[in-house]
């Protein structure tokens, strides 16, 4: 009978590690076949693809300065990734994002300018702000699911409609100074260290190779570093704790997991509590490390690329810093390609196309999964 | 066998190749003209890949398919029948709110310009019911006739289309005795009237009932054909399992010892909101084991769900070891040192997409030695899931297999293996062997047995009438939400049992009351 199982302990490891190389590879292959495709729409508006390819690499990743650039716009996009992923992973999907983000960076840009505080506490105080703000908006629509079984998707779709015009239309207006739209300025204190200020520092300055960092306009900031740190957290949660054997689960097969005694009221409110809050540092990030102060269009829809990047990550917190690089290194070098006059609406093309075929193949392998599960069970 | 035989059908040198596995390895299947054939096999022997295969869900790797004399070659479902094979499904394809003769003619309705011939159709139905004397009510919705019925309805379904040769896969697993009766009726007069059957079951006293010859499976290669009646149940469980096999369950007096769980006046409602336990009172003490007999359906399930924690109670009591702990959730029941294993092993027992070691902790993974201060100890956990693997003798390359990549009866035995290595008080054990190989069936019923010897109290709920009266020590009918009678295992019988369960005496025995 044994020799009908498949595979050793040994092999099943390797096992998985050709399922992570197959998967970088099928998302790979999709870039590239994405790329071919927009090619023949970029030839369609006279322009040509190596010019238009030759800018997407160098806006992307053509030197420090550019890497630096896409690992800064890629941050917010990790933290809404993580916003769908955690919850997902037990069975919600949190369209919540965009809304949790924009009272997280609302709540940490009114941290920043409203109060007064040595510079060491400020800005971790503000950044916590935005984070519990972001948690509580995400726990509104668990804990209506778990009392009442209101469909999450709805909830947060309509607390996105409410954080709007609470933090906007009417927190931006009634605490404005000015013409601009936007909260005040925060403090100094309260501002994200910027990594391009890494050289200015007493010890780490005199590291060799720290120039590199020195790039001028480059608003890479400390948020970037954190999502580094987050996906860890994440991932010794949902891999090595109590709760994370929960989540999976409630996530997997929320029978078993009832009958084996887990609260599964319990893991959708921590989920979308951590979800919110993974969101809210987003929100929180943009206004202390980008704009410091919260500004009306500050989102730029974060929330809901967030939930591409989750889906494209395979809800894996490593994939999801991944495929937050991929699009935050189309957004930076499409920045690029218009400079070499592609039109902003083919740009747009070719970064939908990445997302469509990347997409589009990881639905085929799971079919093919799905397929090959069905010839095998007996 | 001699060559000059009539054969309907030769699959020969079938195999099938999964990644890592031989789900078929060079397995012939003969099959006579007019003849009732078992095919027999432990779980994951290989018998559902060779009827895809046969039936034009999977394409063999190797080996042909001969019928009716010549090669065939079946691409999809519809080569199949188009041949004249037909299969009737464990879990039936049937549309519930269509009614009997809409369901038979699906897919190939008779035609008068635009519209459907409803009376052509109903004449051909009812051509073929008395033929075979399957008796079915054509007018009948789906959702409204018994469970033999709508078995019914699928076997003319496909003598409708003009099957010659019908494949049965598990027909017997839903029915009750009487229904079983007279499902082999049907056989017989579909055999008088020239079809082939292939009949498949793990049930060996059926096989020996109604079939004239057997090819056992075993490890995906088919190791024996045999004529029916130069074998007994014996011979072919061994050939199945390829190695001796312990029918009877042995086992010595019951010594009874404490009560420990006592329902009371126990009244629970199903998820539609209609009350599918009826008051239900009785006691189970240590060092015995209570069984519970039915007809699936009577309540059993809503009857252990509000036992364990998992379902609500309307009304009633229950007590463990003289204490309440009525409506106490899932996992203050399995504090309280009540195991569970749950009739439904791939919806319940196991999440199927972890490994076996986090499925071997299930409902004790918040406790010490597996976590500590909600940290997990996968070192711990993955030494407990190699013990149970060993200890339970669970058939798995490694424990970090995913549960779903497991057999049936291998699934079982890590559900049982986590249950009772948590030592419980009582356990609750509901439809243990349910599609569960003979040999693990044997290990199941053993290890039961073991318990009680231990001071175990049991609590068995088995639609298997016979794995009920082997192993309980006193015997419950449930019958439609009410325990209609508790006997003594020693002093009934299966003919008793089956006339309780169906709703026979209930008058007589409450009349007695």
């Amino acid at each position: 009978m044994s020799e009908l199982q498949s595979g050793t302990g040994e092999s099943l490891a390797e096992g998985k590690i050709v399922n992570i190389l197959i998967d970088l590879g099928v998302s790979l292959a999709s870039i590239v076949i994405a790329l071919l495709v927009g090619a023949v729409f970029i030839l369609l508006a006279g322009e040509s693809p190596v010019i238009a390819y030759g800018a997407l690499y160098e806006g992307a990743l053509g030197g420090a300065r550019q890497i630096m650039s896409t690992f800064w716009r890629s941050t917010p996009l990790i933290f809404t990734g993580f916003a769908l992923a955690i919850p997902f992973r037990a069975g919600l999907f949190n369209i919540g994002g965009e809304g949790q983000l924009l009272v997280g960076g609302f709540a940490a840009g009114f941290v920043g300018y409203y109060f007064q505080m040595p510079g060491i506490i400020h800005a971790p105080v503000a950044l916590l702000a935005g984070m519990l703000a972001g948690a509580f908006w995400g726990f509104i629509p668990g804990i209506l699911k778990a009392w009442k079984g209101a469909h999450e998707v709805i909830i947060t779709i309509m607390l996105n409609y409410i954080a709007t015009l609470l933090t906007i239309s009417y927190g931006i207006n009634r605490l404005r100074v000015g013409g601009r739209p936007a909260l005040p300025s925060i403090a100094e204190g309260a501002e994200l260290f910027r990594l391009g200020d890494l050289p200015e520092l007493p010890i780490l300055g005199s590291l060799p190779f720290i120039e590199v960092f020195a790039q001028p306009g480059s608003r890479l900031h400390l948020n970037f570093i954190l999502a580094i740190v987050a996906a860890f957290i994440l991932w010794y949660l949902l891999e090595r704790t109590t709760y994370g054997y929960e989540i999976r689960s409630v996530g997997i097969n929320p029978a078993a997991a009832h009958y084996g005694g887990i609260s599964e009221n319990k893991t959708i409110i921590l989920t979308m509590v951590i979800g919110g809050a993974m969101a809210g540092l987003a929100g929180a990030g943009e206004a202390l490390g980008t704009h410091h102060s919260f500004i009306q269009g500050m989102d730029a829809g974060h929330g809901f690329t967030g939930i591409a990047v989750a889906l494209l990550g395979r809800n894996h917190p490593a994939g999801i810093i991944l495929a937050g690089l991929l699009f935050g290194g189309l957004a930076e070098g499409g920045l690029e390609m218009q400079f070499v006059g592609i039109p902003s609406e083919i740009v747009q093309i070719v970064q939908a196309l990445v997302i469509f075929f990347v997409a589009a193949l990881q639905m085929i392998k799971y079919f093919m999964a799905r397929r090959r599960a069905k010839g095998e069970s007996e | 066998m001699a060559e000059s035989k009539d054969y309907i059908l030769e699959m020969r040198n079938i195999s099938k190749y999964f990644p890592g596995v031989k789900a078929n390895d060079e397995v012939d299947l003969p099959v006579e003209k007019g003849e009732i054939h078992a095919l027999v096999g432990e779980n994951g022997a290989g018998k559902t890949t060779l009827m895809k295969i046969l039936y034009g869900l999977l394409e063999p790797d190797e080996g042909e398919i001969h019928y009716d004399g010549r090669k065939v070659n079946i691409e999809k479902p519809q080569d199949a029948i188009d041949l004249g094979i037909g299969m009737v499904h464990q879990h039936f394809k049937l549309v519930d709110p269509l009614t009997v003769t809409e369901n038979i003619i699906l897919g190939s309705e008779p035609r008068r310009g635009l519209t459907i011939d409803k009376k052509a159709a109903q004449k051909k139905v009812k051509e073929i019911s008395e033929r075979y004397g399957l008796r079915v009510d054509p007018e009948a919705k789906i959702e409204d006739i018994s469970v033999g019925m709508q078995q019914r309805v699928e076997i003319i379904k496909i003598l409708y289309r003009g099957a010659d040769l019908l494949i049965f896969d598990e027909p017997t697993a839903v029915l009750t005795p009487q229904e079983i009766d007279e499902l082999f009726e049907i056989f017989e007069s579909l055999k008088e009237q020239g079809k082939t059957l292939i009949f498949i079951t793990h049930k060996l006293k059926e096989v020996k009932r109604v079939t004239d010859s057997i090819t056992v499976l075993r490890d995906g290669k088919s190791v024996g054909h045999v004529a029916t009646e130069e074998v007994d149940e014996k011979d072919i469980a061994e050939m199945m399992v390829g190695r001796e096999v312990l029918f009877e369950v042995e086992k010595d007096k019951a010594r009874p010892g404490d009560e420990v769980l006592n329902v009371k006046d126990f009244r629970v409602k199903d998820n539609r909101g209609i009350e599918m336990v009826k008051g239900v009172s009785f006691s189970v003490r240590e060092g015995e084991i209570f069984g519970i007999a039915g007809v699936e359906g009577n309540g059993q399930t809503e009857l252990v769900e509000a036992l364990t924690g998992l379902r609500e109670v309307e009304s009633g009591k229950v007590e463990f070891r003289g204490k309440d702990i009525t409506g106490l959730d899932a996992r203050r029941v399995k504090e309280k040192g009540i195991g569970h294993i749950p009739e439904d092993r791939q919806r319940r027992g196991l999440v199927m997409n972890f490994d076996l070691a986090e499925n071997m902790i299930l409902g004790y993974h918040h406790k010490k030695p597996y976590s500590n201060r909600s940290i997990m100890n996968y070192g711990e956990i993955n030494e407990h899931a190699r013990k149970l693997i060993k200890e339970f003798d669970v058939r798995t390359s490694s424990h970090l297999n995913m549960a779903s990549k497991l057999s049936g009866g291998n699934q079982q035995k890590a559900v049982i293996a986590r249950e009772f290595a948590e030592e419980p008080e009582l356990l609750i054990a509901a439809q243990p062997t349910r599609g569960v190989d003979v040999g693990s069936i044997e290990f199941i019923h053993e290890q039961l047995i073991k318990k009680r010897d231990e001071g175990v109290a049991v609590l068995l709920v088995s639609a298997e009438l016979r794995e009920v009266l082997s192993l309980s020590d006193r015997i419950g009918v449930i019958f439609e939400g009410e325990l209609v009678k508790i006997l003594q295992a020693d002093e009934t019988d299966e003919r008793e049992l089956g006339r309780l369960m169906t709703g026979g005496q209930v008058k007589e025995a409450k009349a007695s009351v």
